[in-house]
């Protein structure tokens, strides 16, 4: 939190619902956000077994639109985004013009735009990197005016579907019919709704854009429901950690390439077989595993957290990599932390040493997630 | 026994040369969930002010000073297994360690239980 810019936070459109149900308030990404209600262990065990709602609205909704939107996009992202159906969802990430990862984010084919959701801290250089690595004719809409909530949680489907949402046409899918990374345009009531099947937690659940000025009705109608709780931030962070989804900004930023980031996934093949996106030369010379180092899950022998910030040190003690996400898990009751170490000790497995306030602790690499992801996928055939 | 507080949220119970020290009720709840809590080595040597103990929640890690100094006669190795301790009686059974005062001059810098609540209650 130290670095928190002095100029004035704004507030969510849900500023006055938070405060009203005893959130705690913290800047984050420029913004004053709920961190916990009840408190970070029961909010994230509800979610592991109910649902959860979070206010998400410091992300930045952007809607790229015009000839060829998708073609014109994957100039900067690696994803396979001309490939990309119609009501499908892609995670990719935002390039520098040397590869480095300036944002992840959410991309969705509506149909008839593009529909991007990137971070909050990030958004305002997104939209400009965008603006101008785009061409003219595409048009960059930034939708601040939509609020965003995340249910989370393997009693997601169940809450929503008693809010009786229906879709914008009657023979399109209900929100329950969605699998993961689907996506479409629902109505409830009179409210035009945005939802996808996706999220930052693990577990099934759904991202809806609501117009800001409806945002409170619809977080007061889900936590009325017996499923549904609110959730702050610091679950959120739990949460994401245990299901081994990086954070930008802490486990990966404009300094490390994809394969560094242990990103391969989201290097689509097709793409890189054409190897015409932004940085596309250096990112693909370490693909797959030609990376010096690697991000890794560790676990942590004993019960101290190791947290962001901690070198990892080899037998001399000098640096050879660094923690940047730590914390105890609230699912599994012991510490997990993600790093990079050295390409050459990123096997499952391997021991590692953790200096933490010039204290040795010893940890051991692990596969992520930490705890197994719960989609709600789409049967193979 | 007298008790003594500071703003930075400790508790400190004086007998004789003996202090025992703690977080109050009011660092408990903000720091929420505590998971662990590290505490000094028996023998340690304090000053006013110096790194003491770390009390790690889910998400931070929190450093709690030595409110005064001494020499570190005593810790608490029940935090060890149930740091919620911490928690469930920040003021009483989660007390953290306890040291031999070598200046007790130094518990004039301290509030009483009154002024700490006008303190908390300002915050």
């Amino acid at each position: 939190m130290s670095n928190d810019r002095t100029e004035a936070l704004k507030a969510l459109p849900l500023d006055s619902w938070h405060r009203s149900l005893g959130a705690r308030m913290v800047p984050f990404a420029g913004y004053e956000m709920p961190v916990q209600y009840e408190g970070v262990m029961a909010e994230h065990l509800w979610t592991r077994e109910n649902a959860g709602l979070f206010d998400v609205s410091h992300m930045g909704q952007v809607q790229l639109s015009g000839d060829g939107v998708a073609d014109t996009l994957e100039a900067i992202v690696p994803g396979n985004i001309s490939a990309l159906g119609v009501g499908k969802i892609r995670y990719t990430l935002l390039l520098a013009q040397d590869g480095g990862i300036l944002d992840d984010l959410m991309v969705t084919n509506t149909g008839r735009n593009l529909y991007l959701v990137v971070n909050g801290a990030t958004k305002h250089d997104d939209i400009a990197y965008m603006r101008a690595q785009l061409p003219d004719h595409i048009t960059l809409d930034h939708l601040e005016d939509a609020a965003l909530l995340a249910l989370q949680g393997p009693k997601a489907a169940a809450a929503l579907i008693k809010l009786e949402i229906s879709p914008m046409q009657p023979d399109w899918p209900v929100p329950a019919d969605l699998y993961f990374m689907e996506a479409g345009p629902f109505m409830w009531g009179d409210i035009p709704l945005g939802i996808s099947r996706s999220g930052y937690t693990g577990e099934d659940g759904y991202e809806i854009s609501v117009p800001a000025e409806h945002a409170e009705k619809l977080a007061e109608a889900l936590c009325a429901l017996d499923e549904v709780k609110p959730i702050g931030l610091g679950a959120r962070d739990s949460l994401r950690l245990e299901a081994g989804l990086p954070l930008y900004g802490h486990d990966m930023d404009a300094d490390v390439l994809p394969v560094e980031a242990n990103l391969n996934f989201a290097l689509s093949k097709a793409r890189r077989e054409e190897g015409n996106f932004a940085g596309s030369e250096r990112v693909l010379a370490q693909y797959p595993t030609k990376a010096d180092k690697k991000r890794i899950g560790l676990f942590v022998n004993g019960r101290q957290p190791i947290r962001e910030g901690a070198n990892v040190v080899d037998a001399d003690g000098n640096i050879i990599g660094a923690v940047t996400s730590g914390g105890f898990s609230p699912t599994l009751q012991k510490p997990i932390a993600m790093a990079y170490v050295p390409m050459a000790m990123a096997e499952t497995g391997t021991e590692i040493i953790v200096e933490q306030r010039g204290k040795p602790i010893a940890c051991t690499v692990a596969d992520m997630p930490f705890v197994p992801h719960n989609y709600h996928r789409k049967p193979k055939l | 026994m007298s008790r003594y507080f500071t703003d930075e949220h400790e508790w400190v119970d004086v007998e004789g040369e003996t202090a025992t020290v703690g977080i109050t009720d009011y660092a408990q709840e903000q720091l929420g969930d505590i998971v662990f809590v590290e505490t000094p080595e028996v023998g340690a040597e304090l000053g006013q002010g110096d790194d003491a103990a770390v009390v790690e929640s889910v998400k931070a890690a929190s450093d709690v000073y030595a409110a005064v100094s001494g020499t570190v006669i005593e810790v608490n190795e029940a935090l060890e297994d149930e740091p919620a301790l911490v928690n469930n009686s920040a003021e009483e059974d989660g007390w953290f360690f306890r040291l031999t005062l070598s200046d007790t001059d130094e518990l004039g810098d301290l509030m009483d239980e009154k002024a700490y609540k006008a303190f908390v209650a300002d915050l």
